[in-house]
């Protein structure tokens, strides 16, 4: 041991990361936890909403120290077309009760924290330094990082890389492949400050409860979807946005936002608010087709550096993803360091670790999805096919009679330009899909 | 509650510059981005010229691309989207650098 820095080195203190190194440390292993940002969470942005239930296992009554802004109690999905909206809307007061649902957090508050119970538990953080490269032994097994400090060489037989989406160090060692811009989107946001009551009363909670609502439709006719999420004393709102579309329609990232803003369902949501911030981050959206191979010698691969950010075409889901998946690294890298064992074969309990759990199992039942949702007739055609048909049920045109549900399915459906079967088709993928 | 709103000018909209200053970034003297002229002189589908969120592709008369690093969100999109050899290339900046989050 005497030979090593550490038992273990987890590079980027981001969600899997964080959970990486408190597994380890929780195990009794001697972990460092690099982090590139001067402080953990520094670095990250995503919509707004976290799903913490699989904290119970690593920090339990988690919900007691985790700095939230609101707790979801209200999540819609809006459909939007060009003037008009439907919405799904659904609540409940007991997810504003213990063990909760999901909470809306900023993550440089949120990784911070999750940061410090690693360092509780044992972990020694490393802030404000970036990993350049991988070291190898003269076999080729991964047995630690190179970083950008002086004599910043770090060496242990594990090396766990949570360093997010673009990691160069899977690439490094040849794991992740798929870097086709097809397979991402581009998330942009909005953090949009307004006075905490009126947040509450245009978004109808009160307290600490908050509101959570992804958009199909509104992105300007570029594939994706939009967010608004309220916080405390601000509302996030953002688009996601598929990156070959994004550039072949040639439409600005902040265009479109603020194509979203004034829409008439949204705009009277953030009027008079102001921009605190602007940010942006890439987001692996191909899901299981994308995934890289999730160990080799020395090394596993854990969140969104694995592809592992679970895009269910507007509905995401990253950093459940990540934390349990991290976890699950420094499990089984700790299991391996027991058993003596650190090749490929030693950790492939991780992969035995996410296959029983949510992590592969959501992804293998969502395997569909992300392509359905974003796919052009999703898109381009079904928002405004949908909200003209609600309108025209919604709506009472007397003296004439009433034209009946069937009768306006297809006369829209021919006017929005559909084919029965591609619509049966892509009901059927849905059903499935989610099923 | 003294939070007006201004029902003429919803929301006024702001410049880039006055979108951009809202983001914290930490500029090291490095550049962790270089972006190739020549290849980019003979690109005419300018992909990173729309999709940089912080709009730091910015193409010259010349038929060249004028990049600067300072205001990244490090965030990949670029070399992502630019599919010409050799064009971008990308690194993380220096420990401790770059864009710092904090409402995000
Ligand atoms: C616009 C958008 C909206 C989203 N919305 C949601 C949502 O509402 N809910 C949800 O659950 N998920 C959401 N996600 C997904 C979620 O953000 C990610 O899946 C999650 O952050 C992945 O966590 P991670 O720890 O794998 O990676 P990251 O959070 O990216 O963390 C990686 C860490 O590694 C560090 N790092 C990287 N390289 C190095 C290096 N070389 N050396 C040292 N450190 C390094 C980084 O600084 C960073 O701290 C969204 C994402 C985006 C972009
Ligand atoms: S960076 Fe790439 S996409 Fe942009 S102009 Fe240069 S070659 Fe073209
Ligand atoms: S990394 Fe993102 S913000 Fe930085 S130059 Fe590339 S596209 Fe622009």
């Amino acid at each position: 041991m005497s030979r090593f820095d550490a038992d273990a080195i987890v590079v980027g203190a981001g969600p899997a990361g964080s959970c990486a190194a408190l597994a380890l440390a929780r195990a009794g292993k001697n972990v460092i936890l690099v982090e590139r940002g001067p402080f953990a969470g520094s670095k990250n942005m995503y919509g707004g909403v976290v799903y913490p239930r699989i904290l119970d296992e690593l920090v339990p009554n988690w919900w007691e120290t985790a700095p939230v802004q609101r707790w979801v109690v209200r999540r819609s999905t809006m459909i939007l077309a060009d003037d008009n909206a439907f919405t799904i809307d659904y609540r409940t007061p007991s997810w504003g009760r213990p063990p909760y649902n999901g909470a809306t957090a900023y993550r440089p508050d949120f990784d911070h924290w999750l940061s410090r119970q690693a360092v509780a538990a044992g972990a020694t953080l490393v802030t404000s330094t970036t990993v350049t490269g991988l070291l190898r032994d003269p076999a080729g097994r991964v047995n630690g990082v190179r970083t950008d400090r002086p004599d910043g060489d770090l060496s242990a037989p594990i090396v766990i890389a949570c360093d997010g989406v673009n990691s160069f160090l899977a690439k490094e060692a040849g794991l992740y492949t798929a870097t086709d811009a097809a397979n991402f989107t581009v998330g942009v946001k909005e953090t949009l400050a307004l006075p905490r009551s009126v947040i509450e009363e245009r978004f109808g909670v009160r307290d600490d409860h908050g509101v959570d609502i992804e958009i199909l439709g509104g992105t300007s006719g570029v594939n994706g979807g939009g967010f608004i999420y309220t916080n405390l004393e601000t509302v996030s709102l953002g688009v996601v946005l598929k990156l070959p579309k994004l550039t072949a329609q040639s439409k600005r990232p902040e265009e479109i936002i603020a194509g979203l803003k004034r829409h008439p369902a949204i705009a009277p949501l953030i009027e008079g608010a102001t921009v605190q911030e602007y940010s942006a981050h890439v987001i692996p959206e191909a899901g299981l087709s994308m995934m890289p191979t999730m160990v080799t010698d020395g090394m596993l691969v854990a969140g969104d550096a694995a592809a592992l950010c679970l895009a269910a075409g507007i509905w995401l889901e990253g950093v459940n993803f990540a934390m349990a998946s991290g976890m699950y690294a420094g499990r089984a890298a700790a299991a391996a360091i027991d058993q003596g064992d650190v090749s490929a074969k030693g950790l492939a309990g991780y992969t035995k670790l996410l296959e029983e759990s949510f992590v592969l199992a959501d992804h293998r039942k969502l395997k569909d999805i992300p392509g359905l949702v974003l796919s052009d007739r999703v898109q381009q055609k079904y928002p405004g096919f949908v909200t003209s048909v609600i309108e025209r049920v919604f709506r009472v045109d007397n003296p004439n009679p009433k034209p009946g549900l069937r009768r306006i399915v297809r006369e829209e459906r021919k006017r929005a330009g559909i084919k029965l079967g591609d619509l049966l088709r892509d009901g059927w993928k849905g059903m499935r899909g989610f099923g | 509650m003294d939070f007006k709103i201004a029902r003429d000018d919803t929301w006024p909209e702001i410049s880039f510059e006055e979108r951009i200053g809202t983001a914290e970034f930490r500029i090291h003297e490095r550049a962790h981005i270089v972006v190739d002229g020549d290849t980019c002189r003979g690109c005419s589908t300018r992909e990173c010229v729309v999709a940089c969120p912080a709009n730091l592709f910015v193409p010259t008369s010349d038929g060249g691309i004028l990049f600067n690093y300072e205001n990244c969100f490090e965030c990949g999109t670029c070399y992502l989207v630019c599919n010409k050899e050799g064009a971008i290339s990308w690194n993380y900046p220096e420990g401790g650098y770059g864009v710092v989050f904090h409402r995000t």
